[in-house]
């Protein structure tokens, strides 16, 4: 009889797993003990973490909450534990978590930064969660960044609506000519015209009288309606500052990115020269070597007596070198498109610019959505650099809250705070963009 | 390149009543030369199709087929020689070009649907944005076409969820929501298992009875046969023989035909 001739006569009925292999157990012997060596790591793991954890929670915990300096935190402690060691002194935290959080805005003026903060959390709505929120949140979106400086800094509602109104008359201007280059060329010129006219010349008010009614013109700007008490660039400070650096480098640097990483593709000479060596100077420049420019250099090529805003500097240089490594990582997305894309979108008779924003980018920004965001999160946490040019960040503010002689010799319960904030805001911005790679995972991948 | 050479029977009666040739001149080459690099990969191709024409383009691999169907809407760009479309000239001119892509539906090997767009919206996304067809009259166009391939129950799937015949018969019908005068297949089938090759042939066997004009480049001998009234054979860049199928197949005239028709039939 032959080996390779076998037919069943019965067939198996099923069977249950055996115990040791499901529920807890099986869980507890798959992933912990499933051998005495990976036993004994586990127990020595166990151990190690519970040595790090006793005394990091006694410390935060065991802690004194109410004091107004740092001796009397130690009497509290002496009184309590008999000792100073390995307890927190949180007390700094409530004399000065404010500060910490606005610098030195003026405290009754508070509500601006809270209002501005909840504006951006309307504004951003609309754009991060698109399919559970209403686009006419988009109006907010659009008017946020002409908003946000306004509240922020005060003055006159006319110098954002000034602002505004310019890019209204340079799409209106740029959409009259045939073709997108004269049509880009005039319209970036009519904007320029417009601001010109609106900012440089004292007749604002004169303008007002024209457009408003001829009483507004008396009133004087202090009283005028839309009028807010202007707060100083040097007063701000604290995370209101690095979250303000931080939004708008994130929200310039993904546009400017994607167009630099188009140009690096350009089949145009000139254009791709531009932002490869764009691309590369600011890849090759330490970012506070930047802030240095922005802060001393820039004074000394700008004509002199003109004013231009540290904050405002800092924002646009941050925002450059945000752009030139967001470039980049688009660029990887790119390259991960198979030719045939584009093919494909040719063949349909899609223009550039509708191939790009239609096809190659929706599936270049997807694959590209990791790097995006740990670009994002780096450039966050890369805005306390600006302590280093004497802005008052949270890492700025902790030296001047040590300057003080109540809390001369504090650090690591400030420093625990602002990394707290830190991680919060960049422990979301890691969550969402997981969440943001399930969403958009079509099943074919 | 790796191509699989099938001859799949064609076995549905053929209706050959709409499937006239006319008089006027739907795609003129004259002079063609096309170089990639120093490689000299069309040369001096002239080749006139007429409206309602299927031709069948063969050819062993590298023979510049592809290129040249690639010519007729410009993924490639030719450097001598003259291409007319539909009475417009193939040049720079970026207008002409995507005028001329939008009135030339063109099939891919690997099909090239957008992975991140339901089959409905691969459909209409062109016509919505090319053509500026209000976009439930360029669904109501999809779904005519997608009916007309026979998937219409897959129109808010994605492209990956479809088997390989299904995603091409999907690309046949995108390209056609267009409103093509001229279809370019670059061999549509290679890529399928053999069993799903009949389908797509189907559909393409359809679309020749509807009076379109086809330039295919295939190996599917029989669908040369059957649906092409003109085949024509590439070697080294060059039109080495056309005919129509009948005497193509039966009395080829050069050596390189033979051979060629010898290596694929000979099994």
């Amino acid at each position: 009889m032959s080996d390779t001739s076998f037919v069943r006569t019965e067939m198996l009925a099923e069977q249950d797993p055996p115990p040791t292999s499901v529920g807890v157990i099986g869980w507890l012997r798959a992933n912990l003990f499933p051998n005495w060596w990976n036993a004994v790591l586990t127990v020595l793991c166990l151990a190690a973490i519970w040595y790090v954890l006793s005394g990091l929670l006694g410390w935060t915990l065991r802690s004194v909450w109410t004091a107004g300096s740092l001796s009397e935190c130690r009497e509290v402690m002496i009184a309590t534990w008999g000792s100073t060691h390995g307890h927190a002194c949180w007390g700094v935290i409530n004399d000065r978590w404010l500060q910490l959080l606005f610098g030195f805005y003026p405290p009754e003026l508070y509500y601006r930064p809270i209002l501005a903060l909840l504006l951006l959390i309307a504004a951003l709505a609309p754009v991060l969660f698109a399919d559970k929120v209403s686009p006419r949140f988009l109006y907010v979106t659009a008017a946020y960044p002409f908003l946000m400086p306004w509240l922020m800094w005060g003055g006159s509602i006319w110098t954002p609506v000034g602002v505004a109104a310019g890019f209204a008359v340079a799409y209106l201007v740029g959409r009259a000519p045939r073709g997108a280059v004269p049509g880009l060329v005039l319209g970036i010129l009519s904007a320029i015209v417009w601001w010109m006219a609106w900012f440089g010349f004292p007749v604002q008010a004169e303008v007002l009288a024209a457009g408003l009614g001829e009483g507004l013109a008396a009133i004087s700007p202090d009283t005028a309606p839309f009028w807010l008490e202007t707060v100083e660039s040097r007063k701000f400070g604290g995370f209101m500052l690095s979250v303000m650096i931080g939004v708008v480098a994130i929200g310039c640097s993904l546009p400017l990115g994607i167009l630099l990483a188009l140009g690096r593709q350009s089949n145009m000479l000139i254009v791709k020269a531009i932002c490869v060596g764009f691309i590369e100077f600011i890849r090759g420049v330490p970012l506070i070597t930047l802030l240095f420019v922005a802060s001393t250099l820039l004074n000394i090529f700008l004509p002199p007596g003109t004013n231009f805003d540290i904050i405002l500097r800092v924002m646009i240089m941050v925002t450059l070198f945000a752009a030139a490594y967001m470039a980049e990582v688009i660029r990887g997305g790119l390259a991960g498109l198979p030719t045939g894309q584009y093919e494909g979108a040719d063949s349909l008779g899609l223009n550039y610019w509708q191939a790009q924003r239609l096809i190659i980018m929706p599936q270049a920004l997807k694959i590209s959505i990791p790097g995006i965001v740990s670009t994002f999160i780096g450039i966050f946490k890369d805005t306390t650099l600006v302590s280093i040019i004497a802005l008052l960040d949270p890492l700025g503010l902790s030296n001047s809250i040590r300057a003080d002689t109540d809390w001369n010799g504090i650090y690591w319960e400030l420093f625990a705070f602002i990394a707290l904030l830190f991680f919060i805001a960049c422990f979301g911005m890691s969550r969402y963009s997981m969440y943001l790679e399930r969403k958009l995972k079509t099943e074919n991948d | 390149m790796a191509e699989s050479i099938h001859d799949t029977v064609v076995e549905r009666e053929i209706d050959r009543r709409k499937m006239r040739v006319s008089d006027e001149v739907a795609v003129q080459i004259t002079g063609m030369n096309k170089w990639f690099g120093m490689f000299h990969v069309l040369r001096d191709i002239d080749l006139t199709v007429h409206k309602g024409e299927r031709i069948v383009i063969c050819g062993p691999s590298g023979s510049g087929k592809s290129t040249l169907i690639r010519c007729i809407n410009r993924l490639e760009e030719h450097q001598t020689g003259q291409i007319i479309v539909e009475g417009t000239e193939l040049t720079s001119d970026l207008k002409n070009i995507d005028k001329i892509r939008s009135e030339v539906g063109m099939c891919f090997q690997h099909f090239n649907l957008f992975p991140h767009l339901t089959i409905l919206e691969n459909c209409t996304l062109a016509p919505i944005w090319v053509r500026k067809i209000p976009k439930r009259e360029a669904e109501e166009t999809a779904m005519h076409f997608l009916e007309k391939v026979k998937i219409p129950e897959q129109a808010e799937k994605y492209p990956g969820q479809l088997s390989g015949g299904q995603q091409q018969r999907v690309a046949i019908a995108r390209s056609l929501c267009m409103r093509p005068r001229i279809m370019l297949f670059d061999e549509p089938t290679s890529a399928l298992d053999p069993e799903m090759i009949k389908e797509v042939l189907d559909t393409m066997i359809e679309l020749a009875e509807e009076g379109m004009t086809m330039l295919c480049v295939t190996h599917e001998m029989g669908f040369a046969r059957q649906v092409a009234n003109r085949v024509i054979f590439m070697d080294d860049g060059q039109i080495v023989e056309q005919n129509e199928p009948e005497e193509f197949f039966n009395n080829p005239k050069s050596d390189r035909t033979k051979l060629f028709l010898s290596q694929i039939l000979g099994h």
